[in-house]
């Protein structure tokens, strides 16, 4: 039987800290984040990230959830009785039956950044599976400005999957290739992904290398975010979160054309809104409002 | 907050720009009865604040939804702007 490589897929996995025993913990709460792609779960004691899994979201987003969650949870002996507050967040947020709460992405992503990278963090850019969001925040990750892009698949991580699978490239080596270029491509003209996917096929045809129309696509997913950015006004510090911020191809690209240096992330970029939402979890327990 | 609704296509950038900090002071939100397109709502934010936002079904078609007040040729009629005392709401476009 031939093998059909699926090269959009990206790692999907869990992580348990060994250092936490959570029956000692005072507080554990956990946040869920359900996008149209992916989903997380993050499950936090006492602010301290315990366990969290990164996986698709699959066709229904109420399993997405709750799959995401078991999978945080699995060999910890934890149950869901033994959180004090769940809080949902993401496209399907409304869809997460066992949350005591929703909050959206947006706030989340920033309070999530302001954990992961520090409270320096102004600008943050989240480039995830179906939308790109440009937020700015304040030194507690309150949110001050934001812009939300969510009309095409362009700059996102779905666009990105499906140009993986036409150059035959896996997404995770997509970013590396697209620096083996001796001199940088103009980038592709089209950000509508259809034709930018028209487009690619037309320049392989005309003799372009495939990492030639990797840089050209990775050129134009940062320069499309950059006017988000713009808009919102750019402050230092300055960090990016979700799927595409583990793209070097696009992230150097944007640093590039910003003049900035993106902060270093000290955990993975792609679960930062369901962190963000496990902080609010822990608040929402603070002030006695978590049921 | 400044929140921005709406998006950018290839034909420009269509935003509205909302102030929250001003709509949360702003108690009769007459921008909601204002719009005749019926596209702002009152909600209350991930910070429990009070403020007007634009509706779901609204931010991806919002150059369309505002036809009606920025017609292609004549004078632009913004109720929401008119009806907005604390100066709160911008158009990109
Ligand atoms: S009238 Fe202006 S300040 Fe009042 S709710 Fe509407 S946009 Fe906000
Ligand atoms: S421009 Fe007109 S249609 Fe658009 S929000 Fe304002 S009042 Fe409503």
């Amino acid at each position: 039987m031939v093998e059909v490589k699926e090269f959009w897929r990206w790692k999907e996995y869990n992580w348990k800290n060994p250092d936490i025993q959570w029956k000692d913990a005072a507080v554990i709460t956990a946040g869920v984040d359900v996008g149209s792609v992916s989903s997380q779960a993050v499950v936090m004691c006492d602010n301290e990230i315990y366990a969290f899994a990164n996986m698709r979201t699959g066709s229904d987003s109420p399993n997405g959830a709750l799959n995401a969650m078991k999978w945080a949870l699995e060999d910890t002996g934890m149950t869901l009785d033994d959180i004090h507050c769940k809080v949902g967040t993401g496209y399907g947020r409304v869809n997460v039956p066992f949350a005591d709460r929703a909050i959206t992405e947006i706030a989340c992503h920033a309070k999530g950044a302001n954990y992961m990278y520090g409270p320096t963090v102004r600008t943050i850019m989240d480039m995830g599976g179906q939308d790109c969001k440009a937020i700015r925040c304040d030194e507690k990750g309150k949110v001050v400005s934001f812009l939300m892009n969510d009309k095409c698949a362009a700059g996102t991580g779905r666009g990105m999957e499906s140009f993986a699978s036409l150059l035959g490239v896996s997404i995770e080596e997509v970013g590396e290739l697209s620096l083996q270029v001796e001199e940088e491509p103009p980038p592709v003209s089209n950000t509508c992904v259809v034709f930018a996917k028209t487009e690619a096929t037309g320049l392989l045809r005309s003799g372009w290398s495939t990492e030639k129309v990797l840089a050209a696509y990775c050129s134009a997913m940062a320069h499309r975010v950059v006017s988000l950015l713009e808009r919102i006004g750019m402050e230092e510090d300055f960090a990016i979160t979700g799927g595409i911020a583990k793209n070097v191809g696009v992230v150097s690209r944007l640093e590039k054309e910003l003049g900035v240096k993106a902060l270093k992330p000290r955990y993975d970029t792609q679960i930062a809104g369901a962190m963000g939402a496990a902080l609010f979890a822990k608040a929402l327990v603070e002030k006695g409002e978590n049921r | 907050m400044i929140a921005n609704y709406g998006y950018k296509d290839g034909s420009g950038d269509f935003f509205i720009s909302i102030d929250t900090n001003k709509c949360m002071e702003c108690e009769e939100k007459p921008c909601m009865e204002a719009c005749p397109a019926g596209i702002l709502e009152k909600f209350a934010d991930d910070y429990n604040d009070v403020v007007v936002g634009v509706k779901e079904e609204h931010r991806k078609k919002i150059k369309y939804s505002c036809a009606e007040c920025k017609p292609a040729s004549g004078k632009r009629n913004l109720a929401c702007q008119a009806a907005c005392k604390p100066d709160a709401i911008a158009h990109t476009w």
